[in-house]
């Protein structure tokens, strides 16, 4: 009863500390220094229809990979933790699972190759739509996630997806270093002409660029998706 | 509309951290951290908002001359698309461990977990 006081007497102090940052708020009329930057420079210097592309693939590319290396590390801790239970249970992993239902098993034949084509479609034209690596990675691991519940026995090779992952990781920095050669810096985007804005070849190499990252993220969910599921029958 | 979103998102933070505060069992407490992280988010781009304006993408509606008057602030979304990413990651990470904590264990009830209580 004491303890749950407690808690009730902190949470009253959090939210008094949001209310006056809230009561406090008074929303911009204009967009900050940086903000201006972004939205007067993007078009000429970056030449991305998508302003969030510009900024996560080419001004604060060096971020995303830190991101992307966050993600990669979360994947083969999942891996790492995961794969020592799994080893003392393998033998009881064959415990027989009922067939999963019509519904689920003709659905996922039709959506899979739609989900997949969805995801690839917005990591392409990341630089142009909402959208990007990171969401269409994540719509290729639903993908995944989908055959999964068809068939949780369902076995992926862990090769394939970290071959993928490596090779997509591998490419990204390449063309990170590329930038310093042939270009302003590390991750600039301008190797390749910028063309006009709106078109799908433009903006340099941020598609390539997005395109990986797309790959990456959706081998790294992918790759903890499995690791969880196959959990299910130790 | 941006307190709106800005007041939800304050709400979601505090009722994750009530569930996290008050729950014992594990899985709850991770599924709260994912609502206290939801309203992180919310607040974050209810911070970039402006009103009468329209997303950081130019085409035939947001001409390059006239884009710094007629966007929103593009940053706070940048960040949040980053928050979310590491959001998932976190998340499969407490869940990975939970199951490991299981399988050693035998209890998702965090008071059995002492070890490292002082």
């Amino acid at each position: 009863m004491i303890k749950r006081l407690v808690v009730l007497l902190l949470l009253a102090g959090i939210g008094a500390i949001f209310m006056s940052l809230l009561l406090g708020y008074t929303p911009d009329n204009e967009l900050n220094l940086t903000a201006r930057y972004y939205a007067e420079h993007t078009a000429q210097d970056i030449g991305a229809a998508n302003i969030v592309t510009a900024i996560i693939v080419t001004y604060r590319g060096l971020d995303t990979l830190g991101e992307v290396t966050v993600l990669f590390l979360t994947a083969a801790i999942v891996g790492l933790v995961l794969a020592q239970g799994r080893q003392q249970n393998s033998q009881r992993s064959q415990r027989k699972l009922p067939e999963s239902g019509e519904l689920l098993q003709t659905g996922s034949l039709l959506l899979t190759p739609l989900i997949l084509l969805l995801g690839v479609y917005v990591f392409v034209n990341g630089h142009l739509t909402p959208g990007g690596g990171f969401q269409g990675g994540a719509i290729l691991a639903s993908a995944i996630l989908l055959m999964l519940l068809t068939d949780p026995m369902r076995h992926f090779s862990h090769r394939l997806i970290s071959v993928l992952e490596s090779i997509s990781g591998l490419i990204f920095i390449t063309i990170g270093v590329l930038g310093i050669i042939y270009a302003g810096g590390f991750l600039d985007n301008r190797i390749l002409p910028t063309g006009s804005l709106g078109q799908l070849f433009s903006a340099g190499v941020i598609p390539i660029i997005y395109s990986f990252i797309g790959l990456k993220v959706g081998a790294e969910f992918s790759s903890m998706l499995v690791n969880l599921s196959e959990t299910e029958g130790s | 509309m941006s307190y709106i979103a800005m007041t939800t998102g304050f709400i979601l933070i505090l009722i994750g951290f009530y569930g996290a505060l008050t729950n014992r069992n594990i899985l709850r407490m991770i599924i709260a951290f994912t609502v206290a992280n939801t309203g992180v988010n919310l607040v974050l781009v209810a911070v970039g908002y402006m009103r009468g304006r329209t997303a950081p993408i130019l085409d035939a509606a947001v001409p390059v001359t006239e884009a710094a008057a007629r966007i929103i602030d593009p940053i706070p979304q940048a960040l949040v698309l980053t928050a979310i990413v590491i959001g998932v990651g976190v998340t499969a990470l407490m869940l990975a461990f939970v199951y490991k904590l299981y399988a050693t264990r035998g209890s998702l009830d965090i008071s059995n977990y002492t070890e490292l209580k002082w």
